[in-house]
């Protein structure tokens, strides 16, 4: 767990250096397939006001993802640049949560997806922030002030359609049925994870664990909903094993590079 | 009220520069925090303000064009209510 003493004495050595490479892709994939789903919605949304936010948070999530594509890129060293690593990896090499790649389903399952990637993703950024590896702190810190927002509009949307009509409520709870299974990969640390956690460069997601349980309580309590138990999580995404439907979005999101490769405009 | 149409709201931004907030148009939310944010992500998008009001738009009460005659014509042979009549020293600046 990252305290202030061990941040200080930490640098980064070639071991390290070897497992942030995998940790840097994993959060550039997470960003940039979760923008794309929300870029899917552009011109669909429910209301206009509501398709521009959306549009917003993905553009918030693919500058996200570009950082971490371009840091990525330089410690791997090979040459690949940002467009490389995202437009140019097979599925397998995605290493993204499960989570983030489910489909938009209706507006309520995307807000579900939202709000359980939104309560981890700015508590692991808060703590990113602090850790002892400049370059992800500096995008951490960047990044932080969008995910705040992020977790607000979420949260909020979450209340409305949990305290809302009964419709609204029922498709709420339905996309915590379908999703909630997917959360516990956010914070089940994979071998990468867990060697940088050792080693001082990653927050022991226990704590990040309970700080999201803290948020999700507090905002299912106000939306009068509950928070699913003895659920199994599914896992896998995050080691590349992944569902069917990132094949189909990685054809659509990949197909320009692939098909005219080296393509600008 | 048709309950299923969320209420127009008029939104108005002050930008950084700016000492005032200004109309800058409308959008449909359910309430005012849900207008407020959607003002941030409609007209704050590039950068253009610090600080958001929300005015539900029933609440605005305009003038009626038919008045205009009324309102504003009798003002126009009243030049006398401009400063203008006054000698400015030279030694005075920027007025």
């Amino acid at each position: 767990m990252m305290t202030d003493s061990t941040t200080q004495a930490l640098a980064v050595t070639p071991e390290t250096s070897a497992q942030l490479l995998p940790f840097v892709l994993q959060l550039a994939d997470t960003s940039l397939i979760l923008a794309h789903r929300l870029s899917e919605w552009c011109g669909h949304g429910p209301i206009l006001e509501q398709d521009l936010a959306m549009a917003n948070i993905a553009l918030d999530l693919l500058g996200e993802a570009r950082s971490y594509y371009q840091y990525a890129a330089e410690l791997e060293g090979k040459g690949r640049t940002e467009d490389d690593l995202a437009y140019l990896r097979p599925a397998v090499e995605y290493s993204n949560p499960l989570l983030v790649e489910q489909p938009n389903g209706d507006f309520a399952h995307t807000i579900v997806r939202q709000f359980i990637y939104d309560a981890f993703h700015y508590h692991l950024l808060l703590q990113l922030q602090q850790g002892p590896d400049a370059q992800l702190a500096a995008i951490a810190e960047k990044s932080v002030k969008e995910a705040a927002y992020h977790i607000k509009w979420s949260s909020e949307w979450v209340i409305r359609l949990g305290d809302g009509t009964d419709e609204s409520r029922q498709r709420v709870e339905k996309a915590i049925r379908n999703l909630w299974r997917f959360s516990g990969e956010l914070t089940t640390p994979t071998v990468t994870e867990q060697l940088l956690q050792t080693a001082g460069f990653l927050p022991d997601y226990a704590t990040t664990q309970q700080q999201v349980d803290t948020h999700v309580a507090r905002v299912f309590e106000e939306a009068t909903l509950s928070v699913p138990e003895g659920i199994f999580m599914q896992k896998g995404g995050k080691d590349g094993r992944h569902s069917e439907h990132l094949g189909y979005l990685l054809a659509e999101l990949q197909y320009l590079q692939r098909t005219y490769p080296g393509l600008q405009w | 009220m048709n309950q299923k149409e969320w209420p127009l709201w008029e939104v108005f931004i002050r930008s950084k520069q700016g000492l005032d907030h200004k109309h800058v148009g409308s959008l449909h939310a359910a309430d005012a925090e849900m207008a407020i944010q959607n003002a941030r992500d409609v007209y704050t998008r590039r950068l253009e303000g610090v600080s958001i009001w929300v005015v539900e738009s029933t609440h605005v009460h305009a003038s009626n064009p038919d008045d205009s005659a009324a309102f504003y014509e009798p003002a126009n042979d009243k030049i006398y209510r401009h400063p203008t009549f006054y000698q400015v020293p030279d030694s005075i600046k920027h007025m």
